[in-house]
């Protein structure tokens, strides 16, 4: 069973909905027991990175999470992906999950527009297992304003190009992934990615 | 690089997937969900329902055929018309929306831009916009179906939506809209020009090459159509494959 993180924030319903697709078992929840008897857990986001984080301070989910995520395989997706990193720079400085080293800032806007919001093509950086089976032109769809950086190359398995190379997709190359894409949204590109992660 | 969008459009009544012309002689064309199955296996980028009737006939949005979309179809869903509170636009998210689109509520109440914006987060508010040209050659803002002239500048609007938090503007030319010659290419500029936000032409395209014209032109997007998809003029296919060859990026 995938547990979905259900702390308040974000489209959570779409999550749930491609694993359904997929036929894959899954549960919305914010119950640390059934968190810990999950086989896989999913970190939805979409909105704040500091009130994200409150509200799982909130929900005494912090600890849980970090320690999970030792243990079995855990799949943050846009601000779930960002929370996976160090510290955060959106509105205040917030601590993430700090589960990869990095941070989170606005994206460098020069001339760019804002949000970055549509699809982009996955630059592949390092081999990662969610990467597998995929069409040669894979396309994912993004939207977000700030982005992650790796203080760690090889923490990167994927990036795009948007004024720069902007994270995609990261790893700790054990159990931690995180998509700043959306897989649930990206077609069959998006539910592949998924696919893969269930077979990890 | 980011692909540049093609968006079919779903006009709705009554469950009902509809395209008027200039707004008027509705026709009904068949079931939404099966219309965005469709799009999808056709490559579109987005797809987007628009209760065509809601926001003068007070008609919520409907929301189970958002619910059965969001079930089998895995890219953006926007949903737009009738979308009027705060609470409409959780309640649209709710049901599988990625994003809503607000059009004469938001030009009657900016704060539910803000308000929007600040709960849900920018990237999920899309201001939908009428706008039509001027006898002194700029562009008003038009509200409730392109019915009534708000007098309000198109370029003042737009600034203004980017100020309130808008993620993204829909910018539909009444002018253009229905009569297949091609977007309306200055209007889009301008916009375009104006904000630093995404900008989504819509309005008026008849051929193939009215989209790829639209993005070599112009530094939107995203490009949105209704009859063309619906009536199978054009498949979303042929119009990025058009795109392709012209070198314009799009989602393969």
């Amino acid at each position: 069973m995938i547990a979905i993180i259900d702390y308040g924030a974000g489209n959570i319903f779409s999550v749930k909905n491609a694993l359904d697709y997929l036929g894959l078992e899954n549960q919305l929840t914010d119950d640390i027991a059934l968190i810990e008897k999950a086989d896989k857990i999913f970190l939805p986001g979409v909105g704040a990175f500091p009130s994200a984080m409150k509200m799982l301070e909130s929900k005494n989910l912090i600890s849980v999470l970090k320690e999970q995520a030792q243990k079995k395989p855990f799949l943050g997706i846009c601000l779930g992906m960002q929370m996976l990193l160090s510290k955060s720079y959106e509105f205040e400085e917030c601590d993430g999950l700090d589960l990869i080293p990095g941070t989170v800032d606005k994206i460098p806007a020069s001339d760019l527009i804002i949000p970055h919001m549509g699809w982009n093509k996955l630059e592949i950086q390092n081999d990662c297992p969610l990467l597998k089976n995929l069409p040669e032109e894979a396309y994912v769809y993004f939207v977000h304003s700030y982005m992650a950086t790796c203080a760690d190359e090889k923490n990167l398995s994927a990036w795009v190009e948007y004024g720069g190379k902007v994270p995609a997709l990261i790893t700790d190359h054990k159990y931690v992934f995180g998509a700043q894409f959306h897989p649930e949204k990206s077609g069959d590109v998006g539910l592949q990615i998924l696919k893969n992660f269930a077979d990890l | 690089m980011l692909a540049k969008r093609i968006i079919p459009c779903l006009d709705v009544r009554d469950g009902k997937v509809v395209k008027g012309v200039n707004f008027e002689g509705i026709r009904e064309v068949g079931d939404p969900v099966a219309c965005a199955e469709e799009y999808n296996r056709q490559g579109a980028d987005e797809i987007v329902f628009y209760d065509i009737t809601a926001s003068h006939e007070g008609r919520g949005v409907m929301l189970d055929v958002v619910r059965e979309t969001a079930k089998k179809v895995f890219v953006p869903l926007t949903v737009g018309g009738g979308i009027k509170t705060v609470d409409d636009i959780r309640e649209t998210l709710r049901a599988g929306a990625d994003k809503v689109s607000v059009n004469s509520q938001a030009v009657q109440n900016p704060q539910l831009i803000r308000d929007g914006a600040d709960i849900f987060g920018s990237q999920c508010i899309c201001v939908g916009i009428d706008a039509k040209k001027t006898s002194a050659g700029n562009w008003t803002v038009y509200i409730n179906g392109g019915r009534i002239d708000m007098h309000l500048d198109l370029l003042d609007w737009v600034k203004q939506i980017e100020q309130l938090g808008a993620g993204e503007i829909c910018l539909n030319s009444i002018d253009t809209d229905g009569v297949k010659q091609g977007f309306d290419l200055p209007m889009l500029k301008a916009v375009v020009d104006a904000v630093n936000i995404p900008v989504i032409a819509s309005g008026g395209a008849g051929k193939l090459e009215h989209f790829a014209e639209a993005f070599q032109k112009t530094d939107c997007s995203a490009a949105l159509a209704a009859s063309l998809f619906h009536f199978k003029e054009l498949t979303v296919n042929e119009v990025k494959t058009d795109c392709r060859n012209k070198n314009i990026i799009v989602r393969t």
